[in-house]
């Protein structure tokens, strides 16, 4: 997925007359990113088909859309708390004594963007008082190899670390690198990246004891939302928790899987053990393409 | 809920002020670190909760006022927010070992500002959508 130079050229045009914002070559990563999840909303498969889409309608509308999906959207640390709060306080807690054999946690970053959320799990678990022996390893996955690839880097420009990261874990997990900050070893370490496009069949995982999965199924169709959730509780622990955007739920898309708990304003899916399974849920085929909207 | 903002830069204070307002607080400006502890005298038994402050200003800096403030217990509610373009490593620790609660960066959007407002728990009511 490449977006052409006459789309990229549209939407930097766009952008920098309606909100002076400066697009250099090398960023069509975050035009895609950003105006996928619009295309999709649309019922229009590529980034490139939508860009002529709305270049084509001339309407305010349209266009207003575009630029907001570049300017407020963008990723931030500890997007919404709620979910951190629950990883840290029920979570973390409930697997220390769940997992107290493997005495390891893992945790799957889905649709992973450039990384924030991945590395914000990092740091929390970092500073999280493990027992001695405990280790934790984190899956961070994309579609986009662009997104993979600044994930594995953990590199972050000035206006990335101003969103929502505290300033006290940025000069302790952080170090300067010219104007940009980088992401220390010891988080990088712990932060895998691997493409993985969620609306196609899963490639081996491991088994994971929490998934984030959050602001991505709110981009498809219930039958892909149910296949997604499908594939997603196979490649969990029985005692695992799934956390999903706050726009999002598994009620009334895949009831018969999944117990709802509530811990604090945020809710944990967990797997239903013995949970039914239909087969028509697995499609080979993806549906469409889930990049990392964050 | 009241913010201050400090900053000699009137433009700087101006767009501060406009997204703290926004947020739905109530806010006083100062245009450098010895006239905000004299606005911060003058509320008496009701200081602000919030203060953004600029680091480089003539008169005080800001460190400076930091350090003042934090040696103040009627002033022990204040939050303390450095809003500048110094955006050393060692001057944030700096920043934060003198008393700041957070740090921001210019150039910042309306949304960096309010997810530090945030994080740190400062909701006024009447903010504008």
């Amino acid at each position: 997925m490449t977006l052409s130079s006459t789309a990229f050229g549209y939407v930097s045009d766009l952008v920098r007359k309606e909100a002076a914002i400066v697009l250099d070559p090398g960023k069509e990563y975050l035009v895609e990113a950003r105006l996928l999840p619009l295309a999709r909303a649309a019922g229009i498969s590529g980034v490139d088909e939508y860009v002529a889409t709305v270049r084509a309608s001339a309407g305010p509308a349209e266009r207003a859309a575009v630029v907001e999906a570049l300017t407020t959207n963008e990723t931030s640390w500890f997007r919404d708390r709620e979910p951190f709060e629950a990883l840290t306080k029920t979570v973390i807690p409930e697997l220390l004594e769940s997992a107290s054999v493997r005495r390891k946690i893992t945790i799957w970053s889905a649709a992973c963007s450039s990384g924030q959320e991945a590395y914000t799990i990092a740091m929390l678990m970092a500073d999280h008082v493990l027992p001695r022996g405990w280790t934790v390893e984190i899956l961070a996955t994309d579609i986009s190899t662009e997104m993979l690839e600044r994930t594995k880097a953990g590199r972050y420009s000035q206006l990335e670390v101003n969103r929502g990261l505290p300033a006290p874990l940025l000069v302790k997990h952080f170090h300067k690198v010219g104007t940009q900050w980088q992401v220390s070893d010891q988080l990088r370490s712990m932060v895998k990246v691997q493409r993985l496009n969620l609306a196609g069949p899963f490639p081996p995982l491991p088994t994971f004891d929490i998934v984030f999965l959050r602001n991505v199924l709110i981009y498809f169709d219930n039958s892909t939302k149910r296949s997604i959730l499908d594939r997603t509780r196979r490649v969990m622990s029985p005692r695992g928790f799934l956390l999903l955007g706050g726009a999002e739920t598994t009620l009334g898309i895949d009831d018969r899987s999944w117990a709802r708990t509530p811990a604090g304003r945020c809710t944990l899916n967990r797997p239903l053990t013995g949970a039914h399974h239909d087969p028509s849920l697995t499609p080979a085929t993806p549906l469409v393409s889930a990049a990392g909207v964050r | 809920m009241r913010a201050l903002v400090i900053d000699d830069s009137r433009t700087m204070r101006i767009v501060l002020c406009r997204q703290l307002a926004r947020l739905g607080f109530d806010v006083l400006e100062a245009a450098d670190g010895r006239q905000a502890l004299d606005v911060l005298a003058s509320t008496g038994d009701d200081p602000p909760a919030l203060a953004t402050v600029d680091w480089n200003m003539p008169v005080m800096d800001g460190l400076t006022f930091v350090q003042a403030v934090r040696q103040q217990s009627q002033w022990r509610q204040l939050t303390l927010v450095m809003v500048t373009t110094e955006s050393e490593h060692g001057q944030i620790v700096r920043a934060l070992a003198a008393g700041a609660h957070e740090y921001l960066i210019k150039p910042f959007t309306p949304e960096a500002l309010a997810d530090k407002l945030e994080l740190l728990g400062l909701h006024p009511t009447g903010a504008v959508a």
